[in-house]
């Protein structure tokens, strides 16, 4: 008998649920808020599927109902993805050590 | 065009970008490393999809023109927004990912032949329920962080909202949710989808209106989780491996954090989600005690004074600090102090911001280097061998009561043992009581100084003095 491919893709998922259980806990406390805004651009990978839905239009109709929803939403993850990794590197560029402080 | 196998391979390497990306989080050191991993995850997960479905005609231009538009607003944002506005920053992107699922199911839902999902009325039951839940959690994580972030903007009270029969909605609607996911696996019907999108929207709303504003971080983080399981329901439906694992990594790491922020305020999850924490329902009695109880203040000099004198400081910063933007000043005065030989630490309670690490990043703003920077359990037992405590901004989280009064609202949440040092300053601009509501008998004790002021000028004059 044929394993499902769904149960191939909730392994993943469980296991992916583990990694970040232990991977989170090991971040250190005063990089939490980095943590969440990074961790929000990394779930705009969702534009993955806004892609594929806005492409889904022809040459003689690129606007049809499903694809203006897949355009919509490249427009609001983009601007999580960019927001997100961007502020998350304006914060950690200002964690600095002891030495390098009077600059 | 590139092969289904050969695409699938590179979501993998885009999801383990990801991980690495977290993973990097774990000292200041790798971390910005570590956020180039994700953006190399991102943009190979971007540049797969278009090479797997081939299709560069006009649609393409157009999805790049839009690519453009969000991120030139995204970049835009990240680069004004001002640090104190991190928590509405991180809430409104959450509700941008949950939209941005609601709009993915229903493109999904209109159009399955191109997701391989099956053909419009006769969707592949699997994907149709998949489908569903990462519509309906996108939904809750959208409407929900709308809440979070009018509350946290000020733009609505922060007090909780509740009616009676609050809980038992809730629970109808939950129930209905699912039980119209059944009847839509059975009938394909797009009214029934439409229905649980709305009814989802509407419980996000319900679920975060009677939580109050001092549980705010834990709702940040609690959505932050959500948001992740709306992306794996959405990598479930799309049959897409990075999104599953992203989903899973995001929805785990909120929930770690919602569960720490619970535990450094000693409250349940549970009685979080019920809401109702922060409305003043013991502010009478509170205003006799204070009526009778002495209390020493003093002014800049005084506090200039005792700090000069001292060996070793810790500053136990706030939100109030961060408010009052005292920060600059704040350090300004740590120059000074360590110019004397003076040691100076700071002393960081989990929920001292308004969100998970608040306080980390508005020190670091500042300039304050990170290894001077201390969490509760590291510096609390350096309190009985410092001079002074300077207090600025924070409150409830120095109250000895929440380890002597079990009657207290706040009894078991773990505090900094502020009062163990030989004197206390406390910057604060009255005796109110802080976020909780409840009094704090710090300000009464022999050796607290209590410096009634805006944290700001408070700051400012003492640097004065210390020359």
């Amino acid at each position: 008998m044929e394993i499902d491919p769904f149960i191939f893709r909730l392994s993943i998922f469980i296991l992916s649920i583990f990694i970040g259980y232990y991977v989170v806990w090991s971040v250190t406390p005063s990089l939490h808020t980095p943590l969440m805004s990074v961790t929000n651009a990394i779930s705009s990978v969702i534009i993955v599927g806004a892609i594929i839905a806005a492409l889904a239009g022809s040459s003689e109709s690129i606007f049809s109902t499903s694809s203006i929803f897949g355009f919509i939403a490249i427009i609001l993850a983009a601007i999580n993805i960019f927001g997100g990794f961007l502020v998350t590197q304006r914060m950690l560029q200002m964690y600095k050590k002891k030495k390098d402080k009077k600059k | 065009m590139i092969s289904a196998n050969l695409s699938a391979i590179f979501y993998l390497v885009s999801g383990i970008l990801f991980i690495l990306a977290l993973r990097g989080l774990s000292s200041p050191d790798t971390s910005r490393q570590g956020n180039y991993f994700g953006i190399a995850g991102m943009i190979i997960a971007i540049f797969v999809t278009f090479l797997s479905i081939g299709n560069f005609s006009t649609s393409l231009v157009f999805v790049i023109i839009f690519l453009v538009i969000g991120g030139t607003i995204g970049a835009f944002i990240a680069f004004k927004i001002p640090m104190t506005a991190m928590p509405e920053l991180v809430a409104g992107f959450h509700s941008l990912v949950g939209l941005a699922a609601v709009f993915v199911a229903i493109a999904a839902f209109l159009n399955p032949e191109v997701f391989n999902l099956g053909a419009v009325g006769q969707i592949k039951l699997a994907s149709l329920i998949e489908m569903s839940i990462g519509a309906a959690v996108g939904a809750i994580t959208f409407s929900g962080s709308i809440i979070a972030f009018l509350k946290l903007r000020g733009i609505m009270s922060g007090s909780p909202i509740i009616f009676s029969g609050q809980h038992l909605l809730n629970l109808i609607l939950g129930i209905g949710i699912f039980v119209l996911i059944f009847y839509l696996c059975k009938t394909q019907s797009a009214n029934i989808f439409w229905t649980v999108v709305m009814i989802s929207f509407l419980v996000g709303v319900l679920l975060i209106i009677p939580i109050g504003g001092a549980d705010m971080p834990v709702v940040i983080s609690m959505l932050n989780s959500y948001s992740g399981w709306a992306a794996a329901g959405i990598g479930f439906t799309l049959e897409n491996t990075a999104l599953i694992i992203t989903g899973a990594l995001v929805g785990s790491s909120g929930a770690i954090l919602s569960y720490i922020m619970c535990k450094a305020m000693n409250r349940s999850f549970f009685s979080v989600i019920l809401g109702g924490f922060g409305a003043d329902n013991s502010a009478d009695d509170k205003k006799e005690k204070k009526d009778q109880k002495p209390v020493k203040s003093g002014n800049a000099e005084d506090a200039a004074f005792l700090m000069k004198n001292a060996s070793s400081v810790i500053i136990v910063p706030g939100y109030g600090m961060a408010v009052a933007q005292a920060q600059h000043a704040l350090r300004e005065m740590v120059d000074k102090l360590k110019k004397n030989d003076i040691k100076v630490t700071y002393a960081i309670h989990p929920v001292a911001g308004r969100m998970p690490g608040h306080m980390n990043v508005l020190l670091a703003e500042a300039n304050v280097p990170y290894d001077e920077v201390f969490e509760l359990e590291d510096i609390n037992n350096d309190f009985a061998n410092s001079d002074v405590a300077f207090v600025i901004g924070a409150n409830d989280v120095t109250n000895p009561v929440a380890k002597t009064d079990p009657k207290s609202p706040i009894f078991g949440m773990p505090v900094l043992d502020v009062e163990k040092c030989k004197s206390v300053l406390f910057v604060k601009r009255s005796l109110s009581p802080g976020y909780a509501g409840i009094d704090n008998e710090l300000f009464y004790k022999d050796n607290t100084l209590m410096l009634f002021a805006d944290a700001k000028k408070m700051t400012e004059d003492i640097v004065k003095n210390l020359d």
